[in-house]
């Protein structure tokens, strides 16, 4: 069972996108702490697609689906046509490494990393797939 | 989404987060924390009615500890939520920073730092 939300690329969206997962999930029968772990990972990605992908440009769009794969997995694909993002390429900062920095940001990827099971980044037809699978019952 | 309240007290100020910190709404604790930081040495934050709070509003708490360590501020959280007390450990903030569960317990671990 598929669920879609289609969304300008402003900040002020986060907290519709976060309603739209939280009632998605609402079916299934998991914690408060889970629930609000998803919706997290969610949030993270959409944030900096919007933010870093998309510079705040609400004429953008992304995508957010929702794929409830029986009762096992809940798979979340986050498409977007913006600057793309090289996994690859990232190398996660030590925490000691953000806190002397004195930076704000840095944390987010990590949230998302800890949280999901999988996360994948993917280029096809134009568009950015930011793919993050979570397998229930872990 | 978020409503950020400081009170002076006695020998400390108080700042009350109401609601939710995400990428949007982050820039209102920063201004509070920067405002109680410079105004205070003991600050608490109350985070009783946060309902959620993503990297952007940790990232604010994690950008003030040198800052504050240097400058000799104690800072102590309390009254976090399971859910929102989770996020801090899943990047074991509760190491980094003071969190205690209420009130009583921050007022008396700002006073003896």
């Amino acid at each position: 069972m598929k669920h879609k939300l289609s969304i300008s690329c402003s900040k002020s969206n986060l907290l519709k996108i976060r309603h739209f997962v939280a009632d998605q999930l609402v079916s299934i029968n998991l914690s408060e702490v889970e629930l609000h772990k998803l919706v997290l990972a969610v949030d993270e990605v959409c944030a900096n697609l919007i933010i870093h992908s998309n510079h705040c440009n609400p004429t953008k769009k992304i995508d957010v689906i929702i794929d409830l794969i029986g009762s096992e997995q809940i798979q979340f694909t986050i498409k977007d046509k913006g600057i793309s993002f090289d996994l690859n390429k990232y190398q996660e900062p030590s925490m000691n490494e953000i806190v002397s920095s004195g930076r704000k940001g840095g944390v987010g990827l990590i949230l998302v990393k800890r949280i999901m099971d999988k996360i994948e980044f993917s280029t096809e037809k134009n568009y950015n797939i930011c793919r993050l699978t979570k397998n229930l019952g872990k | 989404m978020v409503k950020i309240d400081t009170i002076s007290e006695d020998n400390y100020h108080l700042i009350q987060v109401n609601g939710e910190i995400d990428a949007s709404s982050s820039i209102e604790l920063d201004a509070a924390l920067k405002e109680a930081s410079e105004n205070t040495s003991k600050i608490l934050i109350d985070l009783t009615s946060l309902e959620y709070i993503s990297s952007a509003g940790l990232g604010v708490f994690i950008s003030y500890l040198e800052e504050l360590k240097k400058k000799e501020v104690s800072l102590v959280i309390f009254g976090l939520k399971e859910k929102v007390h989770e996020v801090f450990e899943i990047l074991g903030l509760q190491h980094l920073m003071n969190i205690v569960e209420t009130k009583e317990e921050a007022v008396k671990a700002v006073n003896e730092a």
